[in-house]
């Protein structure tokens, strides 16, 4: 991730110690300091380190921050405030057992829902979620190319296992990220339906009037305007809302004739791939959709992807968080396959709960 | 002498929004005033702020960029911008319960680092845009929405707490002392590193409902007196006005 990142052109990155992403924050320190390519700044707190990445993406920095759990708790007020000031950062969760401190040196999956809900108000974040050392690389620079592409925070959701992960790993050069259209008349507006504005950065010379305040397209507060709130909110849901298709880094392996499905993402995505060509191998019709994007949920590709799968299992860990959205977007009960003792689901666990249902 | 601030000024005809008789729009004319006098270009200054009255001080108003940022949150918002980018001149303007409450933390490491920030404490010794509530900076024995019997805690000393800090330069001026509040505040942005101005800009509408003055002279008065007589039961040390150089 920490390579991704400065694939990406990462140049500011600022952190607190948290296990267990403190090495993302040891690599990038390193780098910086051996080559000059950044601004590192260990901060006093995760509010600080998530608020500072904020100031440092406006002064045209391209700015990262990794955490877990507990800091990733405290960063979710300035992550609201990136997204309504449309602000371009990546922040990763690595993903620990909680709630509270929970187990700080254990894996989880247990943030899904405060990825997606974690700010107060109406947000629509986007999301993407690593399963090896090559998505760690390719979805970091990724994350970055969308920030800066959408002016947003994106997230990576992480989790212990995945992050600590050593195997080899053929790494494609990512896109490139474009630079911001440095230049708009109206900053916090665009005319199009999910349209992202151009982004000018202190010290142009652009009277910049940035506020996580209601504000119209020049930056006033406008925080009695019932139309100006309702314009600017539904244009941000639109962002992401109106690129699911776009945005889904989805994976599809042995659907066509599946009549099982294993929806899985992170490091349950590697057990469930185990599982699933384990049970091929005795003849069982065993497909898997791997989610690398969480959110916006990419309901399309799972609609048509389990229209004809009789069975749907979710393997996650984490007590049902998307099997229940998964439920949802099928319209069908789905089989929730659920973990939350600190440990990675074995891929025996997988075939066995699959065996159970004929 | 007068000086045309309007180019300074993002909408110079239009109305503050603070009410009549607060400190803030003094503060601002005396920030612009020591900003004219440095001959520094507005393309090169930033203005970060925190939520509360005093966050509105530089926006909307001041014609440069502005960062109006969360709740205690200004100076780590402005740690990021300055470090990105460290030919901004980065001016802290907030509050003193966004400053030295929720966000006394940021404050005391911003210090320690000597981040080149200039932090302008508006204090007003109470909580003012939610309705009148005891401050880490109201003076001992001051009635307040939450204490009416008066406050029973020491309030904090932004200066001296910056200066422990590691802090380069800190000052303690009122709004009702203009020429050395701007030369304070002129002071601190050319001090190279970390360094505070608490300006004392009272609060008629909240802090003095709950005194016994019925005029703004005579708030502003009692404020000040309060500040400087009132502010620890222990010691019973004061908070002169002036500056304080490490």
């Amino acid at each position: 991730m920490a390579r991704g990142a400065i694939a990406a052109g990462c140049n500011y990155y600022a952190g607190y110690p948290i296990t267990p992403s403190s090495g993302i924050m040891t690599e990038i320190a390193a780098h910086f300091q051996a080559t000059g390519a950044g601004v590192f700044a260990q901060m006093e707190d995760e509010i600080a380190s998530a608020c500072s990445l904020i100031g440092a993406s406006w002064s045209g920095a391209r700015a990262m921050t990794a955490t877990s759990g507990p800091g990733f708790s405290l960063m979710q007020e300035a992550l609201g405030y990136a997204y309504f000031t449309e602000t371009p950062m990546v922040v990763i969760n690595v993903q620990r057992a909680g709630p509270a401190t929970g187990q700080a040196t254990r894996v989880a999956q247990g943030d899904i829902m405060q990825f997606r809900y974690g700010s107060h108000g109406d947000v629509f974040p986007l999301v993407f979620c690593p399963a090896s050392v090559a998505d760690c690389f390719s979805l970091t620079a990724l994350a970055f190319r969308y920030s800066e592409m959408l002016r947003l925070p994106v997230f990576i959701a992480a989790d212990e296992s995945v992050a600590q992960l050593r195997e080899t790993a053929y790494l494609d050069v990512p896109a490139p990220v474009v630079p911001r259209r440095a230049v708009d008349d109206t900053p916090f507006d665009a005319d199009i339906a999910g349209g992202v504005p151009g982004m000018p950065s202190f010290g142009d010379g652009a009277a910049l009037l940035v506020t996580g305040s209601t504000h119209d397209g020049h930056g006033m507060r406008r925080v009695d305007s019932p139309e100006v709130h309702e314009r600017l909110v539904v244009r941000l849901r639109n962002k992401t809302l109106l690129r699911e298709a776009e945005l889904d880094q989805t994976l599809l392996e042995d659907m066509a004739d599946a009549e099982v499905a294993i929806v899985a993402y992170g490091i349950c995505a590697r057990s469930a791939r185990a599982a699933k060509n384990a049970l091929r191998q005795s003849g069982a019709r065993v497909g898997l959709v791997h989610l690398r994007t969480l959110w916006p949920f990419p309901q399309q590709t799972l609609q048509a992807a389990c229209a004809n799968t009789p069975h749907v299992v979710v393997a996650e860990l984490n007590l049902g968080q998307l099997a229940a959205v998964v439920q949802g977007v099928l319209m069908r009960p789905v089989h929730a396959l659920s973990q939350v003792n600190g440990l990675p689901m074995s891929p025996g666990k997988i075939a066995a709960f699959i065996a159970e249902l004929s | 002498m007068t000086r045309d601030l309007s180019h300074w000024l993002r909408h110079p005809d239009a109305p503050t929004a603070f009410c009549p008789g607060c400190g803030h729009g003094i503060l601002l004319g005396t920030l612009l005033r020591a900003i004219d006098t440095l001959a520094i270009a507005a393309q090169d200054l930033l203005f970060v702020s925190g939520i509360g009255c005093a966050g509105w001080i530089p926006s909307p108003h001041i014609l440069a960029d502005t960062l109006h940022t969360l709740h205690g949150r200004a100076i780590p918002f402005a740690t990021g911008a300055k470090l990105a980018n460290p030919r901004l001149t980065t001016i802290v303007i907030s509050g003193d319960g966004d400053l030295l409450s929720i966000g006394a933390g940021h404050l005391v490491h911003a210090a320690r680092r000597n981040i080149d920030l200039t932090v302008i404490v508006a204090n007003n010794g109470i909580y003012g845009m939610t309705g009148g509530q005891t401050a880490a900076t109201t003076p001992l024995g001051v009635s307040t929405a939450t204490h009416r019997a008066g406050n029973p805690d020491a309030p904090v000393d932004a200066c001296q707490l910056a200066l422990a800090a590691g802090a380069r330069y800190a000052a303690r001026f009122p709004v009702t002392d203009p020429p050395r509040l701007q030369a304070a505040i002129a002071r601190a942005i050319a001090t190279p590193g970390f360094a505070l101005v608490d300006a004392l800009s009272p609060c008629p509408t909240q802090y003095g409902k709950f005194q016994p003055e019925d005029s703004i002279a005579a708030c502003y008065r009692r404020f000040e007196a309060d500040v400087q007589q009132r502010s620890d039961a222990a010691t019973g040390a004061a908070m002169p006005f002036g500056e304080f150089v490490p």
